[in-house]
């Protein structure tokens, strides 16, 4: 009886498991297929494609360009995503508790702007502004100072930059609704014992939103990995391969060299470095939560 | 109460799965009964278009109208694809995976028709030139850049080119060259271009390079360096194989970095980006920024067309032209390509597909795309058109370099073979390998492409 039970309360689920299998597990599926094959853009393996077993994966192992790209990807995530969105999101978020209601306003909305742009959008502003003749070295220029190649002298930095702005709004959203959560009474308390900010902000602030900042570190990782739109348009990965992350990396192998089959595997591998990552923070999380059980 | 719940949840998904299922019948339902009631037939038609190049698009503007006319029931779907040379590459190989993407006739590289024939993204057109009395005015050379290696048509010749080097003549002048300016070989080019770098402190020598370049930094760059250093440098044709290892291949790359270190050619900021040719073309070779450039045969098309971008009709007398002299001298050094009309291998109208690839390369029309792309006339009757032959001051100069020309290796793996030197040429520009290395690298690429026993040292 229970299981009959347990089977029509689950049934509501199905179409979502269903739509989940097909538009999530598919194409992972259809990638891994495609990534042990010799598939490519035009040729003849365009029309009679070989099975090559882990051909691609042993020339990855085989490929300079390939590490760089893996270095590239961290460098990205761990600057744009962990330590600029997500920092500054939280700063902000704190700022805001008591800040007055202009600063709160003007402040979200530049940040809020970059967000509900589209990708292609804040990635050509942002091309525009760190252009050698853009705005950036305007500014520079009447400060005195000279201008500077800057998507070509430090396109890393650059694509950095353009990705905090990005994407801080995320962040700062996640960290306003957790420190709303706080209690007022823990707060006051702190304060009468005499605790400085700081002491305020890593004894108990932090430990409070914990959760919330382990899923937001999950989410805007996984997110920052995937980016793509925002550094091709910035610098297409170059100059000479000086930012091509591991996505830039893979369309470029895929549709440029036109060899689909590589670009496959590398997007594989991409997705394993992705479920790492979130195993990390899962893992994290749940010894969270049992403690508090 | 539960039953209900579970009823209702049941019938949700029900009524979900068949909405989709009917959504997919009632869409196809749908598209077929438009196509039988009017009964039409469309053709699609994909082309490239850009800043640089809206000649085709003016083209297909101006066929449409005229073929739709002389053919009633058939509609011409205008399909202009926006960017670069190898964006557009990429979209339409995208294009080709599926039958309802593909389109009926499309603007094709020919150094791609191999590669892509071996895909199956052409249609055979062997069948249709033979009922085509036109074909006969195509010349041979024209014919065989459409053709795959057992001699089947499968795309049809809209012009060729040639390429050679743009100077300003005032900045040659100032720098105390003679004009008109003709290096005899390497050296003399080399010791002009430094004086003129001694005189102007700008770029003294524009050659494409690196990744960003794409097919232009071979084209209108390696190789005609390349090409300059003996025969067959890059394809040994007697035996069909590869050429690793060549001494031609290490002069070549260091004369591009004797440019790129002495700081002749542009800077290397400037040359990474893809789109540096549209500076080049647009302010600096006007404003002296720029001495000299290797470019193509069309470039005056892009001068001449009054209220484009890069409008500037006192080229004719501001602009000199050059052959790129071969590495020792004694001969002229120029490369042919040019782009080509073919149809899709699944296209469901072949016959009214060729019938518009047809009128688009008729007599008039051949003209018309001849003299406004600056194409080098591949019909031999329009070839001696008066309006063709004065289309711009350069036609006899880069006309007469094809009798001396080269085209690329005619072989499926030709493109991957490209992005290896476009490869190697990006390396020796940023200075990340010495000669010695980028060659090594690119002998690397080249036998893993096509395999140890496909290759050949010299």
């Amino acid at each position: 009886m229970i299981s009959t039970r347990n089977l029509k309360r689950r049934l509501p689920i199905l179409p979502s498991f269903l739509m989940l299998a097909l538009f999530m597990a598919g194409p992972i599926v259809w990638a891994l297929y495609i990534s042990l094959t010799n598939t490519s853009l035009t040729g003849t393996a365009a029309q009679d494609s070989q099975f090559i077993g882990l051909d691609n994966y042993l020339t990855m192992l085989g490929d300079p360009d390939f590490p760089n790209a893996v270095w590239l990807t961290v460098v990205f995530v761990v600057g744009s995503a962990i330590i600029g969105q997500n920092t500054l999101g939280l700063f902000l978020a704190i700022g805001f508790r008591s800040a007055s209601k202009a600063i709160k306003k003007t402040t979200s909305a530049l940040v809020m702007a970059a967000w509900m742009l589209p990708e292609i959008v804040v990635a050509f502003a942002a091309y525009v502004f760190f252009n050698t003749d853009g705005t950036l070295n305007q500014i520079l220029l009447s400060l005195g100072v000279d201008p500077i190649a800057w998507l070509f002298e430090a396109p890393m930095l650059a694509i950095v930059l353009a990705n905090i702005w990005r994407g801080t709004a995320f962040s700062l959203l996640v960290y306003m609704a957790a420190l709303d959560d706080v209690p007022e009474e823990i707060t006051e308390a702190a304060r009468i014992d005499g605790a400085s900010s700081s002491q305020h902000l890593f004894l108990v602030t932090l430990p409070i939103i914990k959760n919330s900042i382990n899923t937001n570190l999950m989410l805007i990782t996984l997110q920052t990995l995937s980016v793509f739109t925002l550094v091709y348009t910035m610098t297409r990965g170059g100059p000479s391969g000086k930012s091509t992350t591991l996505p830039v990396f893979a369309y470029d192998q895929a549709f440029r060299v036109a060899d689909i089959g590589y670009g496959a595997a590398i997007s594989v591998v991409m997705i394993l470095i992705g479920v790492i990552f979130s195993v990390i923070y899962l893992r994290l999380l749940r010894s969270e939560g049992d403690k508090n059980e | 109460m539960k039953s209900k719940k579970t009823i209702l949840g049941a019938s949700a998904v029900a009524l979900l799965l068949v909405g989709a299922v009917s959504g997919c019948t009632a869409s196809s339902e749908e598209a077929t009964s438009v196509n039988s009631e009017a009964e039409q037939k469309t053709i699609k038609v994909s082309y490239l278009v850009n800043d640089g190049f809206k000649q085709l698009d003016d083209l297909f503007n101006k066929v449409k109208p005229e073929f739709e006319e002389k053919n009633p029931g058939v509609v011409v779907e205008l399909d202009p694809i926006t960017g670069t040379d190898s964006d557009y590459t990429t979209k339409l190989s995208l294009m080709h995976q599926d039958p309802s993407t593909q389109p009926d006739v499309f603007y094709q590289d020919s150094f791609l028709v191999r590669s892509d024939v071996a895909a199956g993204y052409l249609l055979n057109l062997d069948q249709y030139v033979s009922e085509w009395d036109e074909w006969d005015m195509f010349d041979e050379g024209a014919k065989g850049a459409g053709q795959d290696a057992s001699g089947s048509v499968y795309a049809i010749s809209m012009g060729t080119d040639s390429r050679g080097i743009y100077y300003n003549k005032p900045v040659l002048e100032e720098a105390g060259i003679d004009l008109p300016w003709q290096p005899e070989n390497w050296d003399e080019l080399m010791a002009d271009v430094r004086q003129i770098k001694e005189s102007t402190g700008e770029i003294a020598f524009n050659t494409y390079s690196g990744n960003g370049a794409g097919e232009g930094a071979v084209m209108q760059g390696f190789f005609m360096f390349l090409y300059g250093t003996g025969e067959d440098p890059l394809f040994d044709n007697a035996s069909g194989k590869w050429v690793i290892g060549s001494q031609g291949f290490r002069d070549s790359l260091a004369a591009y970095e004797t440019l790129f270190q002495e700081e002749l050619a542009a800077p290397v900021e400037e040359a990474a980006d893809g789109n540096m040719w549209q500076k080049v073309l647009g302010p600096w070779i006007k404003d002296g920024t720029v001495a000299a450039t290797i470019d193509g045969s069309w470039v005056p098309r892009m001068w001449g067309s009054a209220g484009g971008d890069f409008e500037w009709p006192e080229y004719e007398d501001e602009i000199g032209v050059a052959y790129m002299p071969s590495q020792d001298g004694g001969s002229k050094v120029t490369l042919s390509g040019g782009w080509t009309l073919a149809l899709g291998s699944e296209t469901e109208h072949p016959e009214e597909a060729f019938a518009f690839l047809t009128e688009a390369l008729n007599y008039e029309n051949a003209l018309k795309f001849y003299v406004d792309n600056a194409q080098i006339a591949v019909r031999s009757d329009v070839a001696q058109d008066e309006a063709y032959q004065s289309a711009n001051k350069f036609v006899p100069f880069f006309t007469d370099l094809v009798s001396s020309t080269n085209f690329r290796p005619a072989t499926e793996d030709y493109p991957r073979i490209s992005i290896a030197v476009q490869q190697a040429t990006d390396d020796i520009m940023f200075g990340n390998k010495t000669v010695e290395e980028a060659a090594a690298a690119y002998d690397q690429a080249v036998i893993d492409i096509v395999g140890e026993e496909n290759v050949i040292r010299k």
